[in-house]
């Protein structure tokens, strides 16, 4: 029992990093219609930025770690924001209109770009950084001396996750800009028609899904302590599954979807084998999408002849 | 409605210098930002594990001073060709002329692979090259069957490849199977993953095929890495038999081809003959591909790519339709997977990875979906291209990522942008691939 309550606790933290990716995936489907497959690199390029801040901040002497976590955050939300611009106004931008398949292998080439180009500016070893949260609570003890852990660094992953999500959800439902992205989620013509600027929405789309997808980064920096150029691949592909698994295009559901991948990974590994996690993470995807087709909490698609 | 994104105004084509050094230096300014951690600064674990850092910027620089002045010459070749631009690069008189060369450019191409070994008979790089070029063909041809004709988006199509290779290096090293008995066999358990994989995904449709399609392949590897006792792990398998000429090996002994044709051993009979495999190979791919066109299952596919809502109120059955693309394409995959392994002789999961479905997927849409010319010569420009950076190991990848994004923004319907149709009543006129719809899944 009680080492199921401490995988609870992993998990719920993993999914909330999960979700916060699985975010940038479904607001650019549900707007765009298109997999940006380059999203989980630019999760990693957001990593990579916090983790050269941090240590930029370090060796100018700075100790007060609340002002360190708070410049860390906004200059890799700032910068990573400006790598989702740009990527958008290059690779994807003149392909809008073409057809299907080309905007989705051009975010198959910004992603191979997006690594490699993390790759040769700052090598391919593991970049470690030394814990700057340390501490936590013990929640419970169990007589054979199993103990609960509640670590400092998992409470304000999940804490970060939560304001994000309340200022996100704010934002689309209540501001002008979250109307705008509703509109042009609904149709795009129609509501360039009336007075939306559809070129600048769907640039703010990128750059907030980017912003999510750099604080995701850092979370997992101070989370794990370690960036690499290829996680982006594979927290790629989770994160994906999170916002499939959801239902894409739904937000609650992206959120949900990453909760859902981080626990049955979770659990698969504290229950069954570690090698597997993944293809038990896989497998779910598929055993749920052939009997609700659109996820947990997507809409059906209407078929239109 | 349609928004221009090059859209030029006659303001800001008349605008001049002052227009450009402003756009010139936005852009120089963004990269400035974009490149001045990632590249201004590098890091490196030091070996007690203490991250260290220095300064590179000397090279954010240069990289900010090339976006300044790269900016400036894009803005100039825009103003200069018009702000459709890449279409005026090609007049209409070019494309309408490349039409009627590809009529006697497929022959003429065929000739020239059936001589190359002939001509560079003692050119093994350029043999090996060859070799890998048609393989990546085949796998092109292959994917065709599923992605062009189908219009089902497979993201994990190497999987197959996977699935035919393995087979043939574990049959033929724990059995002893020649490669000829295994060939058809891996070929047959590749066509069954493909039916495995066909039925979860029936239902779907567009993006969610892809992501399930894209699971299944990593599923595939991960398994394979991790099954140690069968595959070896991420050790792979090694000591795969070559490949003998229907049962007589190409090796040096008295048993040998040469020996028993009574000439001289050379190393190269072996690759020669490969050559020819692959070549036999892919051109059966080619062949059966062109005659299930025109049967009726290949009219279904070309029918369920366009609509499949009417193809299922004409009676069309989708899940056989489906499934028998799934089954075709992933049978040609487990055929170049048998070959690769044994012209490899050695495979491990390295050589399954998302890359190599990406790679594959980029010469199908690039060659232009349906087209078998404009496949087999987009595997030339893309496998012969990037041979050219086998030397700058490192930003081969990088280059090659840049190639994709660029090609899809400058040709997306591939460089075949053109199809005859499978059917018609007297005469057969080509059709613009823009009236086509493709991937839709």
């Amino acid at each position: 029992m009680d080492y199921f309550a401490q995988q609870l606790i992993n998990g719920l933290v993993l999914g909330s990093i999960y979700g916060l990716i699985a975010i940038g995936y479904t607001m650019v489907y549900g707007i765009v219609g298109m997999i940006n497959f380059a999203h989980g690199d630019i999760f990693m390029i957001g990593g990579f930025i916090a983790l050269i801040t941090f240590l930029i901040l370090i060796s100018l002497g700075l100790t007060a770690i609340p002002v360190i976590l708070l410049v860390v955050l906004l200059v890799s939300m700032a910068i990573t924001a400006l790598y989702g611009w740009t990527i958008e106004r290059i690779a994807y931008r003149p392909l809008r209109h073409s057809f299907r398949l080309a905007p989705m292998l051009s975010a198959i080439g910004m992603s191979f770009v997006l690594t490699n180009y993390s790759q040769v500016a700052q090598g391919a070893r593991v970049k470690p950084i030394p814990p700057f949260i340390v501490g936590g609570y013990t929640l419970h003890e169990s007589p054979d001396g199993f103990v609960i852990q509640l670590s400092n660094i998992q409470i304000m992953v999940v804490i970060t996750t939560i304001v994000l999500l309340a200022i996100f959800t704010w934002l689309v439902s209540r501001t002008r800009l979250g109307r705008d992205m509703r509109a042009c989620e609904q149709d795009q013509t129609m509501a360039a028609l009336l007075g939306v600027n559809v070129d600048r929405t769907i640039s703010m789309t990128f750059v907030i899904g980017a912003a999510l997808a750099a604080v995701a980064g850092l979370m997992y920096l101070l989370y794990y302590g370690l960036v690499d150029f290829y996680m982006g691949f594979v927290a790629g592909i989770k994160a994906f599954t999170a916002a499939v698994l959801g239902g894409i295009g739904s937000l609650p559901g992206a959120m949900l979807g990453g909760l859902a991948i981080g626990l049955i990974e979770t659990f698969w590994s504290a229950y069954f084998s570690v090698e597997y996690k993944d293809v038990a993470a896989f497998s779910i995807l598929i055993v749920v999408l052939i009997f609700m087709p659109t996820g947990l909490l997507g809409r059906p698609e209407v078929e239109k002849v | 409605m349609t928004v221009n994104p090059h859209k030029t105004t006659k303001t800001s084509r008349t605008a001049g210098i002052p227009f450009l050094l402003k756009t010139a230096f936005i852009n120089a300014l963004i990269a400035l930002v974009l490149f001045s951690l990632m590249i201004g600064i590098r890091t490196e674990a030091g070996s007690d594990g203490q991250l260290t850092y220095w300064t590179r910027f000397g090279d954010l620089a240069s990289l900010v001073a090339a976006v300044f002045g790269g900016s400036i010459v894009i803005e100039l070749m825009r103003q200069w060709i018009g702000p459709t631009g890449a279409e005026k690069l090609v007049p209409a008189s070019v494309q309408s002329g490349m039409s009627f060369v590809g009529r006697y450019l497929a022959p003429a191409l065929l000739i020239f692979t059936l001589l190359v070994p002939v001509i560079f008979y003692d050119q093994r790089y350029i043999l090996d090259l060859a070799i890998l070029v048609l393989t990546y063909v085949m796998l092109g041809w292959g994917l065709n069957v599923v992605v062009g004709l189908a219009g089902l988006l497979d993201l994990g199509y190497v999987a197959f490849y996977a699935v035919g290779a393995y087979s043939y290096a574990l049959l033929a090293t724990n059995f002893g199977w020649s490669f000829w008995v295994c060939l058809p066999l891996a070929g047959i358990l590749a066509a069954f993953w493909g039916m495995l994989l066909g039925f979860p995904v029936l239902r779907l449709r567009g993006d969610y095929l892809a992501i399930v399609t894209l699971a299944f392949g990593e599923i595939i590897r991960l398994v394979i890495i991790n099954w140690q006792d069968l595959t070896g792990g991420p050790n792979g398998v090694s000591g795969i038999p070559r490949p003998s000429f229907f049962g007589i090996p190409l090796d040096n002994s008295d048993d040998g081809l040469a020996a028993k044709l009574g000439i001289e051993y050379s190393p190269t009979h072996r690759i020669v003959f490969l050559f020819y495999l692959i070549l036999a190979l892919a051109l059966l791919t080619n062949w059966v591909t062109i005659r299930l066109r025109r049967l009726p299952i290949g009219r279904a596919w070309e029918a369920l790519r366009e609509d499949e809502v009417a193809c299922r109120a004409l009676g069309i059955n989708t899940t056989t339709t489906k499934l028998t693309a799934f089954a075709t394409g992933a049978m040609f995959g487990g055929f170049a997977g048998a070959f690769f392994a044994t012209r490899q002789g050695f495979i491990s999961p390295e050589s399954f990875t998302f890359q190599e479905s990406a790679l594959v997927l980029a010469i199908v849409v690039l060659g232009g979906m349906g087209s078998q010319l404009g496949v087999a010569l987009a595997a030339l420009t893309m496998i012969g291209g990037f041979e050219l950076f086998r030397s700058l190991e490192t930003y081969r990848m990088l280059v090659f990522g840049m190639a994709m994004v660029l090609i899809m923004i400058w040709r997306p319907r591939g460089i075949i942008g053109h199809r005859s149709p499978t059917v018609y009543l007297t005469k057969a006129h080509a059709i613009s691939s823009d009236l086509v719809k493709e991937g839709h899944g």
